[in-house]
């Protein structure tokens, strides 16, 4: 065992104002990320982006308005990333379609995450024959083809989604809402494939502090599960939680742009990082910035989302490996 | 370790009947079907047409019917190519997406492996980090951008390779390293992690004490236990090598299963559909098997639940 020097041990001549500054784990947290450059970088980056995305379009030109004398021009100084073969200025469609691929990973993500917690918190505290059949259902659907299966639910769910939007245009006090349709579908068919794994932290989480005296005494205190579970037992495995979670939305951001790509995605003249990579791959020749641009700004993305989140995972002294 | 096989196996049973079942209903219950896309089919040729195919039977008929000669591996018509059955159209493509996948697979571990294993024995030298830093850029690097990248580059800047095709075994280069790299990736970083963990283990450091050669500790002693993760990583990995390819197989024009997947969705030909359904199931499930029989033969202290 190690001795601790004079310094470490605790002294009674402590005044009041320091013994105040107690670390609890956020700060700790927050001090051990804060030291991590990439992770920091990663974040102001990410948080840069977000804001020039919502707030972008509001000062930068229209994504949909065409200028086809113009067509495809290189970037200049009237159009920073050039313009599509449309004439369309590429700056402010990838500012819109940023809105809708860190929405869509946003959201799903969240989806991803009330499903897996809820799943993985209920099975973790009931335990027993409930917690191995809850458990085995997760292992066999993770050797399912779940990628398969979203592809399936875009094509065969687009016709009924026109529907809705239709039905949606009759309420003109929400807005712009074409497209919505669609971006509900990747919302739950993308959150509704990502929640395994997170159902899997969970579990193991909830069952670690499961049998911890704080849980017996809200036991003892005679209050039901949902208010243990939800009030007593989550906040104490926020952590992992949150580390997770930052690490899902990558991989949604690219499930995301994958379906964009193979043309299951938002419609035009809507866009998303996918579809404008798509509309790029198949113009390159010509005009190789309409590639280069938005594949530039998706990877950036997910190399901040995958910096932060390794930040986070090393601040928050989180062990749980992916799987 | 029969009886873990077989009772996998069995276990399998009820889950493709549920996948059969799910994909089956879920088509029909869509509107539009295959023959809606067809300009001007008379309502007659159109009763000709579902007759011919059994599409005007009551729903839980066909469905019967489907079952019955799925039991016997025939997975029906083709509703969209006239005159040909889907185990031929399968027949005919899944070699090439397997053909493609086992390339990906083998520049996914060649450079993977080496690039893990450098990285972990020169930890936190230039090697290390550069090793690291490209697999970080593998990972963001999406699929369908580092593809037309290359093709960028490679085929219509310089000129080496076809833009796409699939005829000469120099077409397979370009699609193989765009697969291939992505995975090479996470493995290059699960190996580094793996391997970082074992290094550090009593029974390294007895070898050592031995006097064994670093080589030999490396490759007959570290490799073992450090392959571990990627073993457990290649389970769901090859399932989506195996997905990955419909993008591959669309951006180079392979004609393999995934991009024939992509298009049998868009053209709603049912049968096509389900079968490529089954039979990525079949394989998902058959590799995940494979992974865990290799992981436990890799690990002793692993056993057969």
């Amino acid at each position: 065992m190690p001795t601790l020097s004079p310094k470490e041990l605790p002294s009674a001549d402590v005044t009041a104002g320091q013994l105040e500054q107690g670390h609890s784990l956020w700060s700790d947290a927050w001090h051990r990320l804060r030291k991590n450059k990439l992770a920091v970088c990663g974040g102001g980056l990410l948080i840069a982006l977000a804001l020039l995305c919502f707030l972008g379009p509001f000062f930068s030109q229209s994504y949909e308005s065409q200028n086809l004398d113009l067509g495809a021009a290189p970037p200049s100084a009237q159009h920073w990333l050039g313009t599509d073969t449309l004439g369309r200025d590429l700056f402010a469609r990838i500012l819109f379609g940023g809105r809708i691929s860190l929405m869509v990973g946003l959201v799903a993500s969240l989806v991803a995450l009330l499903i897996g917690v809820t799943y993985g918190a209920i099975a973790g505290y009931v335990g027993g024959k409930t917690d191995v059949v809850m458990m085995r259902i997760v292992d066999i659907m993770y050797a399912l083809p779940f990628t398969i299966f979203v592809i399936l639910l875009m094509v065969f769910l687009k016709d009924p989604m026109e529907k809705f939007d239709v039905w949606l245009a009759r309420f003109p006090l929400l807005g712009d809402t074409r497209g919505m349709g669609k971006i509900l579908l990747l919302f739950a068919a993308i959150g509704a494939v990502e929640w395994l794994t997170m159902a899997r932290i969970v579990r193991g989480q909830i069952l670690s502090v499961k049998k911890m005296e704080f849980i017996e005494a809200a036991r003892a205190l005679g209050y039901g599960p949902g208010r243990i579970i939800f009030r007593h037992m989550i906040p104490n495995i926020l952590g992992p939680i949150i580390v997770y979670t930052t690490l899902t939305i990558p991989a949604v951001i690219l499930l995301e742009s994958f379906l964009s790509f193979l043309g299951l995605g938002v419609d035009a003249p809507m866009s998303s990082w996918g579809t404008l990579i798509q509309d790029g791959a198949e113009k390159m020749e010509e005009f190789p910035w309409l590639l280069i641009f938005p594949g530039g700004i998706l990877s950036l993305t997910l190399f901040s989302l995958n910096f932060l989140g390794d930040g986070l995972r090393d601040a928050l002294d989180v062990r749980a490996s992916k799987d | 370790m029969l009886r873990f096989i077989a009772r996998r196996i069995l276990e399998t049973i009820p889950v493709l009947f549920i996948i059969v079942t799910v994909t089956f209903f879920m088509i029909r219950f869509v509107p539009g079907g295959p023959f809606t896309a067809e300009k001007a089919v008379t309502p007659e040729i159109l009763r000709n047409l579902e007759a011919h195919y059994g599409l005007d039977q009551p729903l839980w008929r066909q469905y019967l019917n489907y079952l019955g000669s799925l039991l016997h591996g025939d997975l029906g018509p083709s509703f969209k190519y006239p005159n040909r059955t889907v185990n031929e159209i399968i027949a005919e493509t899944l070699p090439v997406s397997f053909e493609l996948g086992a390339e990906a697979l083998v520049v996914a571990l060649l450079l993977g492996l080496t690039a893990g294993v450098l990285a972990a024995v020169k930890r936190n030298s230039w090697l290390d980090y550069a090793a690291s830093g490209l697999a970080m850029t593998g990972i963001c690097a999406p699929t369908f951008v580092v593809g037309p990248l290359l093709v960028l580059v490679f085929a219509i800047h310089f000129g080496w390779f076809n833009a796409s095709g699939w005829f000469t075994p120099i077409d397979r280069v370009l699609p193989a390293l765009t697969l291939g790299g992505y995975y090479a990736a996470y493995v290059a970083r699960l190996t580094r992690g793996g391997m970082l963990e074992v290094l550090n283990q009593d029974y390294i450091r007895t070898a050592r004490a031995k006097g064994a050669s670093e080589t030999r500790i490396i490759f007959r002693h570290a490799l073992r236990g450090g392959l571990l993760p990627v073993v457990a990583f290649l389970g769901p990995g090859i399932a989506d090598i195996l997905t990955g390819s419909f993008v591959i197989e669309t951006i180079f024009q392979i004609p393999g299963l995934g991009r024939q997947f992509v298009t049998s969705a868009f053209s709603r030909d049912y049968t096509l559909i389900t079968g490529t359904v089954i039979l990525y199931a079949v394989l998902i499930i058959a590799f995940n098997l494979l992974v865990d029989v290799v992981q436990v033969w890799l690990n002793p202290k692993l056993k057969f639940e």
